[in-house]
């Protein structure tokens, strides 16, 4: 594979609430890098900081009560972290847009579908409504919803649920991004839906070659999308490795132990499902040893003393973990 | 439906469709939502029925209608010769120790403002089981069965997570020790490494009790690992009915075929091998469902009879039942 571009680069980032009950700890210093055309798949249970991750680096947190820490989120070479709120905006909805997980709720329901998509066409491309109007068209085309010039006078309670998430690639689509991120755009969705719409990305990701971040917490889903997958655990990034490695091979005991638990249709393990005991921490206190710990068949002493910080251990596979699970002995 | 000696609940040609009114002050009926639409089928004693398909297609509505929970259109449902649906309000609630129902959303069907106690315990208060003393040790066997701590008697919903909470959904229904179990979903609201905790439970506890489980969900993988024989639905409609292991193996219904392709297996060597069957377009509204087979509108290999003609869902082969009338050509085009 031919060396690519870093376009995203996120170091070191946090993300606290404070709420009434205490300091919520959602995201607890994560690094990673996107490069161009790269598919990421971003796994993890409800509450692991997956979306949070992304709302923080587009920054669309309202803070208070969101405190964002971080080193530096680089895209392109520019700092997120230190450009104006304009200047944030205009790479926002034109160089880096977002799916958002419900079709229902996403879309204004009292404005048509076609001011919606022509939105960020004037306000980013500068175009007129013409033009706006001839190119979401042409949006619509291209994520398949038939009869397009006519459906953009339509409201979104005209459209189904499929057809609504469509309209939402189609806006996210709008201004050619280098980066999409889709935020579990699928899982509101019946399967067959699901199954339409990730053949759909995947046809536009090789049309138009941007680079696509994946959040879900359906690793079958990713299986079939993403070339690498980071699984994420309590805040913490705790596996990072290439799709075939992470699924062939997982190091981290959560990923292993995830991939076990998961009933499969092709029917490799048909007896008692394997789980995991107990359930993901509160994030009201930050866990001083390794968050998965509690729940860890081979937690060993360390394991209680310090969190693991993510190394690579093989060639672009990386994990937070101090123990070799094929030996039980520390890495 | 052939009345087999085994059955311990049979439905047949159950119906229900809900009224679409119009009108304030006078209401008329304008419409109807066609949620089930005529279905017949038996379910074994000890046996688990998985029943699936997309959202809208009436799954969760035949749990309940089986339960009168949902007073059906026309039909019938016979639990052990009794006739649910012309039963008398206190038969009902005789027979209804017998079935019980687990719901899919723990956060909503447990009354916040009930100890946890109070909300197993009902059950038996209802049917004046035993002093109250008699009743609080029920509670607690029954929360050391479901894996609880019997100390949380006292507690209320909020202090417990979604996997807990499910599993005080399956210790009040097995309270009253029932034989039948509508399980509506009850994994579908939980965290993947929480759901297989649920289900091993739920099969344990079959085991133990012989419990019978009609199984609703909309995740096959799910379904497939739990169920016996499973039944897929689409529009009101049974496709397709069958042993596991046949349905898996020998897939008749189109529907049921692509269905099937459409389910991610979380292994990027297989997913990339895959042949999907990607349908077209969404499922029609029930309440204007298409004429003839309802699948014709999305079914990739539909001919003019399709329009016109609804196939008649029958035994195709021994225990296999499907409703296409080209079974043969799904099976060839799925090759």
């Amino acid at each position: 594979m031919e060396k690519r571009e870093v376009i995203l680069d996120i170091r070191d980032l946090k993300t606290r609430f404070h709420t009434r009950e205490g300091v919520v700890h959602a995201v607890n210093g994560i690094t990673y890098q996107v490069h161009s055309g790269e598919t990421l798949g971003i796994v993890g249970e409800s509450g692991c900081g997956k979306s949070v991750s992304m709302l923080s680096v587009l920054d669309l947190l309202i803070s208070p009560p969101a405190e964002i820490d971080t080193e530096a989120i680089y895209y392109k070479g520019e700092n997120l972290r230190e450009i104006s709120k304009s200047e944030m905006r205009r790479i926002r909805g034109s160089n880096i847009t977002m799916i958002f997980q419900d079709p229902m709720t996403s879309l204004n329901p009292v404005l048509t579908i076609g001011f919606q998509i022509k939105e960020p066409l004037k306000l980013h491309m500068g175009m007129n409504d013409e033009q706006a109007a001839q190119r979401s068209a042409e949006l619509l085309d291209l994520v398949g919803i038939p009869d397009s010039e006519k459906r953009l006078s339509d409201y979104p309670h005209q459209f189904s649920g499929g057809m609504r998430q469509r309209a939402m690639i189609a806006i996210a689509l709008a201004c050619n991004p280098t980066l999409l991120i889709a935020d579990e755009p699928t899982t509101a969705l019946d399967v067959t839906i699901q199954a339409q719409l990730v053949e759909l990305v995947k046809e536009i990701q090789e049309k138009l070659g941007m680079a696509l971040i994946w959040i879900t917490h359906d690793l079958g889903v990713v299986a079939g999308l993403a070339e690498r997958v980071i699984v994420m655990y309590a805040g913490f990034v705790v596996e990072d490795a290439k799709v075939d490695e992470l699924y062939g091979n997982p190091l981290h005991p959560y990923t292993s132990a995830l991939l076990k638990s998961l009933p499969r249709l092709d029917g490799t393990h048909d007896d008692t499902l394997s789980t995991i005991e107990g359930m993901p921490p509160g994030l009201l206190e930050m866990p001083k040893c390794c968050p998965f710990e509690p729940r860890c068949e081979f937690a060993v002493d360390k394991c209680r003393e310090m969190n693991p910080l993510l190394t690579e251990v093989e060639p672009g596979h990386s994990i937070a973990c101090w123990v070799d699970m094929k030996t039980g002995e520390l890495r | 439906m052939t009345k087999e000696n085994n059955a311990l609940v049979r439905v047949e040609n159950l119906v229900k469709h809900f009224p679409i009114t119009q009108g304030i002050v006078v209401q008329r009926q304008v419409g109807a939502v066609k949620a089930v639409d005529g279905l017949s089928f038996n379910i074994k004693q000890g046996e688990t029925l998985g029943l699936v398909g997309e959202s809208g297609c009436g799954k969760s509505t035949t749990g309940r209608a089986i339960l009168q929970l949902h007073e059906p259109t026309s039909g019938h449902v016979y639990y052990k010769d009794e006739d649910l649906t012309i039963a008398s309000a206190s038969t009902l609630r005789k027979l209804r120790r017998d079935i019980q129902i687990i719901f899919q959303d723990p956060y909503a069907s447990l009354n916040p403002r009930m100890t946890i106690g109070d909300i197993i315990g009902e059950p038996l208060e209802v049917h004046n089981i035993g002093t109250p003393k008699e009743r609080r040790e029920r509670v607690q066997e029954l929360l050391h069965l479901v894996g609880l701590n019997p100390f949380f008697i006292k507690r209320y919903p909020h202090e417990f997570s979604g996997g807990q909470r499910q599993r005080i959904g399956v210790a009040r229904a097995l309270a009253l020790n029932p034989e039948f179990i509508v399980c509506d979903e009850p994994i579908s609201a939980l965290d993947v490494s929480v759901q297989a905790q649920v289900v091993n439970l739920l099969e344990e506890l079959q085991e133990k009790f012989n419990l019978t489980y009609l199984f609703i969900a909309h995740d096959l993988s799910m379904v497939r690992h739990i169920s016996d024989r499973i039944a897929v639905m689409y529009l009101g409609k049974l496709v397709e009915l069958a042993d596991r292991a046949e349905l898996f193996n020998n897939k008749m219904h189109p529907y049921t075929i692509a269905l099937l392709s459409a389910v991610p297996i979380p292994d990027p060597i297989k997913e990339r091998q895959r042949k999907r069957i990607i349908l077209l377009g969404d499922v029609p509204s029930p309440a204007n469902p298409p004429s003839g087979c309802r699948f014709h509108t999305r079914c990739p290999i539909a001919e003019e009879l399709c329009k016109q003609e609804d196939p008649p869902f029958e035994e195709k082969q021994p225990g296999h039942w499907a409703a296409c009338h080209f079974v043969k050509k799904a099976q060839e085009y799925m090759e």
